[in-house]
């Protein structure tokens, strides 16, 4: 095995030393990829920006906060896409989503290339509402396309964001889903459960609640994300390197294999009142350590209770 | 919103030769800077889009202490601006400018 | 039009849709001519959280396992997702999602699959059903939303007034069939007071490609200006070498 060039060691210390959820979704990008690899699509000097939100006085991003583009991870040609959390929330809007709809069509017609999809978003952009929505949609029907041509869609999930409205159904779609501690998956958000149910059914201020409930080592605990990571962007290269590996056909004996699991986890878990009842029940020794385990020791755990289900998801 | 556009005659030209780079967020309290390097080499201009209406006068402080200390020539900036401090601006902008002049690699 | 005047409007020669227990609709109808086409959906604004999700995904993959290719017409009056913590600690997301990805499977096996909105529907209940088939129409009085105005309200901060005034001027956000219906997402409206079997008929007749066409129909429409071209800008620049 060759020496790694000195670039390559210094680009190794950084992704080591950076975190997933402080970093911008630029600096994820630029630092997921094998170094000076990555070439944007449409990119911020293209000026797309969103032509809905002068209506409403706020300010554009250039990139509308979705960089597209193409590079190598560990020599292999990928697509991906990233959202960035701090604009608008992350949401999806038309240009935006308009963006990762176009990624999805070409990994469809071009099904050797895997997409990496690093969300971080709070759903639809409530400015541009009906875009934002239909796009969600146009991504999800791309998305199956490009499964179905035998393309993987990977998902990231750690970011500020989270991965919450649509981005969540969108992130069920996908291949395999790699989550961190501060990723969040779910519909509903904390609040808006709280604002429509009140605080006895969902305390939004509860954080640790909040974690248990939509968090990444529930989400990897119960099977609704495959692998988790510590927050450096070198574990989620790590696990996206090890995710696009192999390509995995989609047909119906997926989704037969995925109505089984989710049958299965709703009459396994349908009664429990909190996800410590699950994590118990799971074989779980001590559910209240868990929120507090490092990622080591809960990747550990975590892959003794509960093997990731490629071929069911 | 309010649109700003600054015009400067610089010394010297900005190192380097990478054509495009940008740096920042827009996000309340911050702000996206977007420089190309499409002009001739004397001259700077930057085109500024801000929510924060009214700061014409601090914007022209900060630009032009800007262009004093780098002599940005060629360079063009544009940015989308959530409403930053002035000292926040400054910081995206030498970055900015940092950035492009980066070696190509 | 009630349920009962959708269904005897749209199969005259006869059906079996009943309802189901949790609001959910489930049966066949004769087409006009030949063959039958499968129908299940939501009604009575029923929210549709992690067992109805499973249910109606059940469903699809039973026609899907039976082959053929049965149109599926998937009818909603439904809610919005549920709001719970039990349906979030479960994994709501996963159970929408997998409804989806099996009404988009079975399109794309042959079932032709159609949305006929008649009530309301809203955020992920809409994306998981109605936005989930390949052609959506709607019937007059039908009102699909993203989220309602006192909610976007609340949200965004900016008072219902402001909103419902900036709503006059574009169809990007607020909830209606009208604004649903120019973005792109409602191909047709159906009038009722001609037979919806000929509609229906029509309609399955016309259907060409399997292409996601609604991005193009915005566009059209003067909804959404720039979604088609980006999409297709992106995905010619992605196939580049």
């Amino acid at each position: 095995m060759s020496a790694r060039s000195p670039v390559e060691r210094g680009a190794g210390q950084q992704r080591k030393a950076a975190s997933w959820y402080e970093a911008s979704a630029r600096e994820r990008v630029r630092l997921l990829l094998d170094v000076h690899s990555f070439q944007e699509l449409l990119g911020p000097e293209e000026r797309q920006i969103s032509p809905h939100l002068h209506i409403f006085n706020l300010p554009e991003q250039f990139d509308d906060g979705m960089i597209v583009g193409k590079g190598l991870l560990v020599g292999r040609k990928v697509f991906i896409a990233a959202q960035e959390g701090r604009f608008m929330g992350g949401a999806f809007g038309e240009v935006h989503g308009a963006k990762l709809t176009g990624m999805l069509r070409a990994v469809r017609d071009a099904a050797s290339i895997p997409l990496f999809i690093l969300f971080d978003t709070g759903g639809v952009r409530l400015q541009e509402a009906n875009a934002g929505e239909l796009a969600i949609a146009e991504i999800m029907r791309a998305l199956m396309e490009a499964r179905i041509a035998g393309a993987r869609v990977i998902g990231l999930i750690g970011g500020r964001a989270g991965c919450y409205g649509g981005g969540g159904l969108i992130a069920g779609c996908c291949s395999a889903l790699v989550v961190s501690e501060q990723g969040r998956i779910s519909v509903s958000g904390p609040e808006v459960i709280e604002t429509n149910l009140g605080a006895e059914e969902f305390d939004s201020k509860d954080r640790a609640l909040v974690w248990r409930t939509m968090g990444g080592k529930h989400r990897r605990l119960i099977g609704g994300a495959d692998m988790f990571v510590d927050d450096t962007i070198e574990s989620f290269r790590i696990a996206a390197v090890k995710l696009m590996r192999s390509p995995r056909a989609f047909d119906a004996d997926v989704l037969k294999s995925e109505q089984s699991r989710l049958r299965q986890r709703l009459d396994q878990f349908g009664s429990c009142a909190d996800a410590r009842d699950i994590w118990r029940m799971e074989g779980v020794e001590d559910p209240n350590a868990v929120p507090e385990m490092a990622p080591d020791a809960f990747i550990a755990l975590a892959d003794k209770i509960r093997e990731p289900c490629h071929d069911a998801r | 919103m309010e649109t700003l556009h600054f015009h400067h005659k610089v010394k010297h030209r900005a190192a380097g030769t990478k054509a495009m780079a940008i740096v920042g967020v827009v996000a309340s309290g911050n702000l996206e800077v977007l420089v190309e390097r499409i002009l001739p080499n004397s001259d700077c201009e930057l085109d500024i889009k801000t929510a924060a209406e009214g700061f014409g006068a601090v914007w022209q402080l900060v630009v032009a202490d800007f262009v004093e200390l780098r002599s940005p020539g060629g360079l063009k900036l544009s940015i989308n601006d959530g409403g930053a401090r002035p000292d926040t601006v400054a910081i995206r902008l030498a970055q900015a400018v940092r950035l492009i002049e980066d070696v190509d690699p | 039009m009630t349920l009962d005047e959708i269904l005897s409007s749209l199969f005259p020669g006869g059906h079996d849709v009943g309802q189901r227990d949790r609001g959910l609709i489930r049966g066949s109808g004769a087409l006009q001519g030949d063959g039958r086409v499968q129908v299940l959906g939501v009604v009575d604004r029923t929210p549709i959280g992690v067992e109805e999700a499973l249910q109606l995904s059940e469903w699809v993959l039973d026609i899907v396992a039976r082959g053929g290719n049965e149109p599926i017409l998937v009818i909603v009056d439904s809610g919005s997702q549920r709001m719970s913590k039990r349906d979030e600690l479960l994994g709501l997301n996963e159970y929408l999602a997998h409804l989806a990805k099996a009404l988009i499977y079975a399109d794309l096996q042959g079932h032709a699959t159609v949305g006929l909105l008649f009530g309301h529907t809203a955020a992920g209940a809409f994306i998981a059903t109605a936005l989930a088939t390949r052609t959506l129409v709607a019937l007059p009085g039908a009102h699909p939303e993203v989220m309602d105005l006192p909610s976007m309200s609340r949200v965004t901060k900016l008072p219902i007034e402001f909103l419902t005034e900036k709503a006059k001027s574009t169809p990007v956000f607020a909830p209606g069939l009208e604004n649903l219906a120019r973005t792109g997402a409602v191909c047709a409206k159906w009038d009722d007071k001609r037979s919806l079997a000929d509609q229906l008929h029509m309609l399955l007749k016309e259907r060409g490609e399997h292409r996601d066409q609604r991005d193009a129909l915005g566009k059209r429409r003067n909804g959404r200006p720039k979604a088609a071209d980006i999409q297709e800008r992106v995905r010619e620049l992605a196939l580049r070498a």
